[in-house]
């Protein structure tokens, strides 16, 4: 009547999953249809500004389309590959400090990426 | 420790014969990395255009290094295009449709050949559109 279907596993360590788990599927995905559509335009008007000639990259970052998109993209960007990177840490990193130590390195390098960029190109549009 | 090594583990990479969608995942994988690699080095080359470092900027793009960065360049193209390609088909794996293996084999073969395509024409677009 009241046997435990628990496993002794589930009895030390009854907190299960985290249930943070579908907040970054979601984002996962609609980063990845931000960066679909804004991925290739970035990539081709780049491509045919005469970059990486100095001259022509500061024109191409300096003008309204070209610092938008710039800034669309790598924002869709880092926030896409902040939260891919950490997938792979999570599957590959078993060792609890080492694993930590590189999911906060992640977020700050990709945080800090993102600021950086910002940065630069309203110093080259403004 | 002892425990954890005994269980069964899968996949059994060494096993198995080596099929398109299998390499497609690898793939998918490792050019995110790349991707990841690729977009740190664009946020350093804004940062040097913002800041002036024209020697800096100079030693990439022009003499010893030009072709040092443009091959890596083209890494670059090739990772996004393969990742850009690909992930279109996850979203297709998360609305539920295209799981039939032969179609997923050839697909995987499909993408492999159109991530070289966009690489080779956004690349001539940039070397004979562009102005340098």
């Amino acid at each position: 009547m009241s046997q435990s279907f628990r496993t002794p596993a589930k009895r030390i360590n009854p907190h299960g999953a985290a249930h943070a788990g579908t907040g970054h599927f979601i984002a996962q995905r609609v980063s990845a249809i931000a960066l679909a559509i804004v991925l290739p335009v970035f990539v081709v008007t780049l491509a045919l500004s005469g970059a990486p000639d100095s001259f022509a990259a500061r024109s191409y970052f300096a003008s309204p389309f070209g610092a938008i998109v710039s800034l669309l993209t790598l924002t869709a960007a880092l926030y896409h590959m902040r939260l891919g990177l950490q997938v792979v840490v999570e599957d590959y990193i078993h060792t609890v400090a080492t694993r930590t130590a590189l999911l906060v390195l992640n977020s700050l390098l990709a945080a800090g990426l993102w600021l950086a960029a910002a940065y630069a190109l309203l110093t080259l549009a403004l | 420790m002892a425990n954890a090594h005994s269980r069964p583990i899968a996949p059994h990479l060494s096993v198995w014969r080596w099929h398109a969608t299998m390499l497609s995942s690898i793939l998918h994988r490792a050019t995110g990395i790349g991707n990841y690699l690729g977009a740190v080095a664009l946020v350093i080359w804004l940062v040097l255009l913002a800041t002036n470092s024209e020697p800096l900027v100079g030693f990439l793009f022009e003499g010893p290094m030009e072709w040092v960065t443009r091959i890596g360049l083209i890494a670059l193209t090739w990772s996004a295009s393969y990742h850009w390609f690909n992930g279109l088909r996850h979203l297709a794996w998360d609305a539920g449709t295209g799981f039939d293996p032969q179609g997923s084999n050839l697909r995987s073969l499909i993408i492999i050949v159109l991530s070289v395509i966009a690489t080779a024409a956004i690349w001539f677009a940039a070397l004979t559109g562009g102005a340098s």
